[in-house]
């Protein structure tokens, strides 16, 4: 099942490279909701079914694939904005910096002194690139909303590293690090609004007036 | 058979007194005929000299014993010395007859008998180079080059454009050859003689083998105006007459390829990133000249930047050669050499061919700016034909001569990528998208000067009144559009030269049993440029058979309704380039003024957009700023008092001769 | 003999199939319309009439513009010669013919582009820089998608790449090489300037790529540039039925069978995808081109990593 995991790993590559290059913040959304939910089946493909497995499986889909990005949507809403007008970097730059950054998660991962059982697959270089993916949309965008997708780009990156010790891993460590996310993301969906309230925009550059 | 050698020198000295008749003759027309038929001689020996050096089999050498303290010198014309000897030639008899219609010498009579003077110079001098095997005839005959080029670029110009682009050329030159004089006494302590060691002499492994690659890839980088080396070539190019530039962009350059490919050839077992060095720095130079000529509107700047970018390709090809021959892989040795050696041939061919023909635009237009022309295919209908035949060459296109050097480019790396362990060197799948990139760059841009200078109507009243040049400017734009369409067609005749040249770079290439016509079938390329060919002549006849039976009528151009266009309303090389310019724009940086326009009834405003050099302007520049900030204080020992002057030097000898004594006591 | 057939067949299906093709995609976008379409055969009968109608030159043009055309249908029909078709090896067929394959296209652009110029209209200027852009943008996805095939089937020519290529590949490396097909199919929609790049029907020429480049050929040039347009499409589209399609019965007839209903299918997924997307900005053209590029990009990273 491996290499049917691994395939499922290159969607995931897609989908870094197509909330990267999209201007809407809806379609960011979506994408990142598709992300978690592909992310919540590959454990159930690589491992031995178990109870624990399951659980870890459907908490992943049900907040990830559906719990954050209603929240998301309606932070959207109440906000009242669809794009990322004008990003520090431009789409086309971005995209090839991604680029760039996942040819170098091929590279380093070949590197890694890892088990040959993880060797050929691409659960590493998936996830590095996954991070850098996240660090890049943290970096490069302006509005709040899009830092958030960013953030829960970084946070799959984590959970890719992770599904190759999912056995290993407690299932309260597992609820713990969703039960963060969720909270996280409640937090700066009240932030999001006191932003907009305060600035009329989400806009996170302005936030250096606040530095007085 | 009579000797190279000899046919090579007589080649010298009838190129070097071509520029005697001028300066005596009574009549400088006359002088001016002479001195071409000179040329023409000069050639006829040079080329049937290299020809018969690449037909024999053991090279020749003499030497010369000219009782200066380095030692004998050798000359000898090996078969990479002939190739390079037959652009020389052909391009410097090219350049003259050319300079008959272009710069005649009754209209110039104070400028005409120095630039004769000095092409001749700076033919003989690039003769010299290439058969020079010994560093200080190289290096001597290197200078002769350097400045003899830069009293032709600026004889003709008072303005101060073409001062500064001159005094560019000289200290950016003067740099390079800083880098050789390391080059040369490096190569002096490894072999420890004058003389330049044949192929394959040295290993490559010791760390002074790598300082003498680094030294050269400097020195001849420079030459060869590798990016970011290039800050002098856009503006000496666009800046020169243009038979200079021609001269300069067809061959002068070329010598820093030479000499780059001489250098590598002295080593054996060369290791692997000196290939992946001149790979990156191939697609480096190929894609920013080539996105740099895209945002140009003077036509010799933008040829200017497309030199940067053929030399580019070539050391792409060397590349690939070196990276072959480090890896075993001698198909790829073989394929990279000889599509880099090609490539320079016939980049000599078709820019010359260019820039005869932005001369010949120029000299009936009067401008140099691409949007100030228009419709010249009317006016000029043979410039334009062979002008069009050096832009479809240029950009690689079949079934010309620049697809064939790039097609074995292609088939090096496209074998690398199936034979290597490509993961971990993936330099060769890399570079197969890039190349492709910059092929389709190159058609854009090409495009782009054909269509707005010499198709449409005319922008400029000089360019409705342009006229047809001389016999004199046509016969060597069609000799050159002859040649790229000779080697496009029978690319299976220039094999056998190449592979001989190749085989005598690598010794260890002819054991392998690798032949030329066992990885790339020439013969197939040549079938099918024939085939399109046959195929655009049955069309043409299928479509004239058809037009003469059907009534053919007379228009305006459809203007969506819009019965009085105009020629200011046609599409100029600066918005046909905007896309491409804008996407670049982190690169290029760009300067443009766009007017505010307000109010229903705005008033005239103009729009204006230049790109510059960004790297000499952005970074070399501020750079050499600051350096002369900081260092002001060792300028005061620049006051131009001579006493001190002699100072310095007694100074100077006085510690040579307390350093030779203790030296010598201990 | 058997060569001798199939070159043959080769010749008539590179020659009489391309308008069909045009016609299964109206006939597509008509059916998602709810209309009953023109028949299937029209854009022949369209080419014939243009063919035996006058022209008319615009008073600026000169042979150039003439030749355009002209030069362009010798590129690609030369070019057909290079593509293996039906599981049977090309015409002509050597090592390195990818690239001849490729650059003739360049060629036929480069004709395109200049005859659009000589015209001297500003909106024909538009059109022929925004083909000379948009294509250039496309080079690498094709490049990079080439050397894909070149290291999959371990071949230099296009028949060798396209003929020998293991249908096991897709079940070893089936998402890199999705990624490639996506790339290809968006390089073949931008070269053959369909929606989502340009749309063929639209009628203002401030949005046109394609058309408006040839806005002014008329009468027998604009049959040669409508033939040579249908041609591109088809020799471009049986490069992406290749790789998709990788059905081989060894038969030959059934084969040749399969091929042509392959290509009708791909012409009906062009319709479907015209009548089902609208035409994209042209700001962000070059975005999805760019995508296109690294898609293929990132299909070679993942075959050069598996095949070591």
């Amino acid at each position: 099942m491996n290499t049917f995991a691994d395939q499922l790993l290159v969607l995931v590559f897609l989908l870094n490279f197509m909330v990267l290059g999209s201007s809407r913040i809806g379609i960011a959304i979506r994408v990142v909701a598709v992300q978690g939910m592909v992310l919540g089946l590959i454990p159930s493909l690589i491992h031995q079914v178990s109870p624990h497995l399951l659980l870890i499986s459907v908490g992943m889909v049900g907040v990830k694939g559906f719990l954050i990005p209603a929240l998301l949507n309606r932070a959207v809403r109440t906000v009242g904005i669809k794009r990322e007008e004008t990003p520090f970097l431009g789409y086309v730059p971005i995209m090839l910096v991604g680029a760039v950054a996942t040819a170098l998660a091929f590279l380093f991962a070949d590197k890694l002194p890892l088990a040959p059982q993880h060797k050929d697959l691409l659960f590493v270089p998936a996830a590095i690139a996954t991070l850098m993916t996240g660090f890049l949309l943290l970096v490069s965008r302006k509005k709040a909303i899009s830092q958030v997708t960013g953030y829960l780009i970084l946070e799959n990156g984590i959970f890719i590293f992770g599904l190759l010790l999912t056995e290993a891993m407690p299932v309260m460590v597992e609820a713990g690090a969703l039960l963060d996310l969720l909270v996280g993301i409640f937090v700066m969906g009240i932030i999001i609004n006191q932003i907009s309230q305060e600035f009329s925009s989400i806009d996170t550059s302005r936030l250096t007036s606040l530095k007085e | 058979m009579i000797s190279p050698i000899l046919l090579t020198v007589t080649g010298i000295l009838l190129a070097a007194s071509a520029g005697i008749p001028l300066l005596v003759a009574g009549n400088p027309a006359k002088g001016q005929k002479i001195a071409a038929t000179l040329h023409v001689l000069a050639a006829t020996a040079g080329v049937s000299g290299a020809l018969a050096a690449l037909a024999r089999k053991e090279v020749e050498t003499w030497s010369i014993d000219w009782g200066i303290p380095f030692g004998p010198a050798e000359i000898g014309v090996d078969p990479l010395s002939a190739l390079f000897l037959l652009p020389i030639f052909t391009i410097s008899a090219c350049c003259a007859v050319y300079a008959v219609g272009y710069w005649p010498a009754e209209q110039n009579p104070e400028s005409a008998p120095k630039l004769t003077l000095f092409l001749a110079v700076l033919t003989a001098s690039l003769v010299t180079i290439v058969i020079a095997r010994h560093a200080v005839l190289f290096l001597a005959a290197w200078e002769v080059m350097t400045v003899s080029c830069y009293f032709a670029m600026t004889v003709g110009g008072r303005r101060k454009e073409v001062r500064d682009a001159g005094t560019l050329y000289l200290v950016v030159g003067h740099l390079g050859v800083l880098a050789l004089f390391a080059f040369f006494s490096l190569l002096k302590g490894a072999t420890s003689s004058w003389l330049l060691p044949g192929a394959g002499a040295l290993p490559a492994t010791s760390p002074a083998a790598t300082a003498i690659f680094i030294a050269a890839l400097a020195g001849f980088g420079i030459k060869s105006g590798i990016v970011p080396l290039h800050i002098w070539l856009p503006s000496a190019h666009a800046n020169a007459p243009s038979h200079v530039s021609a001269i300069m962009s067809g061959v002068l350059i070329k010598m820093g390829i030479y000499g780059m490919v001489r250098a590598v050839s002295l080593f054996t077992d060369i290791p692997f990133w000196w290939g992946v060095v001149l790979l990156a720095a191939g697609i480096v130079s190929g894609l920013v000249g080539v996105v740099f000529a895209i945002g140009q509107h003077d036509i010799k700047r933008l040829l200017a930047y497309h030199s940067i970018e053929n030399i580019g390709i070539i050391l792409m090809g060397l590349g690939v050669s070196l990276m072959g021959s480090s890896r075993g892989m001698p198909a790829l040795a073989l394929l990279g050499t000889a599509g880099a050696l090609l490539h320079t041939l016939n980049h000599a061919t078709f820019k010359s061919l260019l820039f005869f023909g932005a001369g010949s635009v120029i000299h009936a237009c009067g401008t140099r700016e691409i949007d100030r022309m228009g419709g010249l295919l009317r006016r000029m209908p043979l410039t334009a034909a062979f002008f069009l035949t050096g832009a479809v060459a240029i950009c690689g296109l079949p079934p010309l001569n620049g697809f064939v050097s790039e097609w074995l480019i292609y088939l090096g790396l496209f074998r690398g990528i199936i034979d290597a362990d490509t993961f971990n060197d993936p330099y060769f799948a890399l570079a197969a998208p890039a190349l492709a990139l910059i092929g389709g760059l190159a058609l854009a841009c090409f495009v782009k000067v054909f269509g707005i200078a010499f198709l449409g109507t005319p922008r400029s009243d000089r360019s409705a009144e342009s006229h047809e040049a001389g016999p004199a400017m046509l016969a060597p734009m069609g000799v050159l559009a002859a040649v790229c369409a000779g080697i496009g067609l029978f690319p299976q005749a220039v094999a056998p030269l190449l592979e001989t040249v190749v085989r005598s770079l690598d010794p260890g290439l002819a054991a392998t049993g690798t032949t030329l016509a066992g990885h790339a079938s020439l013969g197939m390329v040549s079938v099918v440029s024939l085939v399109l060919l046959l195929l655009v002549g049955a069309t043409t006849l299928l479509y004239r058979h058809r037009l003469a039976r059907s009534p053919v009528g007379v228009a305006q151009t459809w203007g969506c309704g819009y019965l009085a266009p105009t020629a200011r309303m046609q599409y100029t090389a600066s918005s046909f380039a905007a896309t491409l310019v804008g996407l670049f724009s982190g690169l290029l940086r760009p300067h443009t003024k766009t007017p505010l326009i307000q109010g229903h009834f705005p008033k005239q405003v103009s729009f204006r957009s230049h790109v510059p050099e960004a790297l000499l302007e952005g970074f070399y520049l501020p750079l050499f700023g600051l350096l002369n900030n900081r260092l002001s204080l060792v300028r005061r020992l620049q006051h131009g008092r001579l006493h001190l002057y002699i100072l310095y030097i007694v100074v100077t000898l006085i510690a040579l001769l307390a350093w030779s004594h203790f030296r010598i006591r201990s | 003999m058997h060569t001798a057939v199939n070159t043959l067949i080769h010749l008539l299906l590179t020659l009489l199939l391309p308008p069909l093709l045009l016609g299964v995609i109206n006939r597509t976008k008509a059916f998602f319309a709810g209309r009953t379409g023109a028949p299937l055969l029209q854009p022949y009968h369209d080419m014939l009439r243009l063919w035996r109608k006058g022209s008319v030159f615009s008073s600026t043009t000169t042979w150039l513009f003439r030749a355009g055309p002209l030069v362009t249908l010798a590129a690609t029909l030369a070019a057909a010669l290079l593509m293996p078709l039906g599981n049977q090896p090309a015409p002509l067929a050597f090592t390195g013919d990818m690239i001849l394959f490729a650059y003739l296209f360049g060629l036929g652009r480069f004709f395109t582009v200049a005859a659009a110029l000589d015209t001297g209209s500003s909106f024909e200027g538009m059109g022929g820089a925004r083909e000379a852009t948009f294509s250039c943008l496309a080079e690498p996805a094709l490049f990079f998608s080439l050397v894909v095939l070149a290291r999959v089937s371990s071949s230099l020519s296009l028949s060798g790449m396209l003929n020998d290529f293991p249908p096991a590949a897709w079940f070893g490396s089936g998402a890199a090489l999705l990624l490639m097909a996506g790339a290809l199919f968006i390089v073949l929609l931008a070269e053959n300037c369909r929606i989502p790049f340009d749309d063929p029907n639209t009628h203002l020429e401030l949005t046109m790529i394609h058309e408006v480049m040839v806005l002014d050929h008329s009468g027998p040039g604009l049959a040669t540039v409508l033939y040579g347009a249908s041609l591109k499409l088809f020799l471009l589209g049986a490069l992406f039925v290749h790789i998709t399609v990788p059905f081989r019965s060894g038969n030959v007839i059934i084969d040749w069978c399969a091929f042509v209903g392959a290509m009708v299918l791909l012409a009906v997924a062009i319709g479907t995808v015209e009548s089902t997307m609208a035409r994209l900005r042209l700001t962000r053209v070059p975005q999805l081109l760019v995508s296109a590029s690294l898609l293929s990009a990132f299909a070679m990273l993942l075959v050069l990593r598996q095949s070591p």
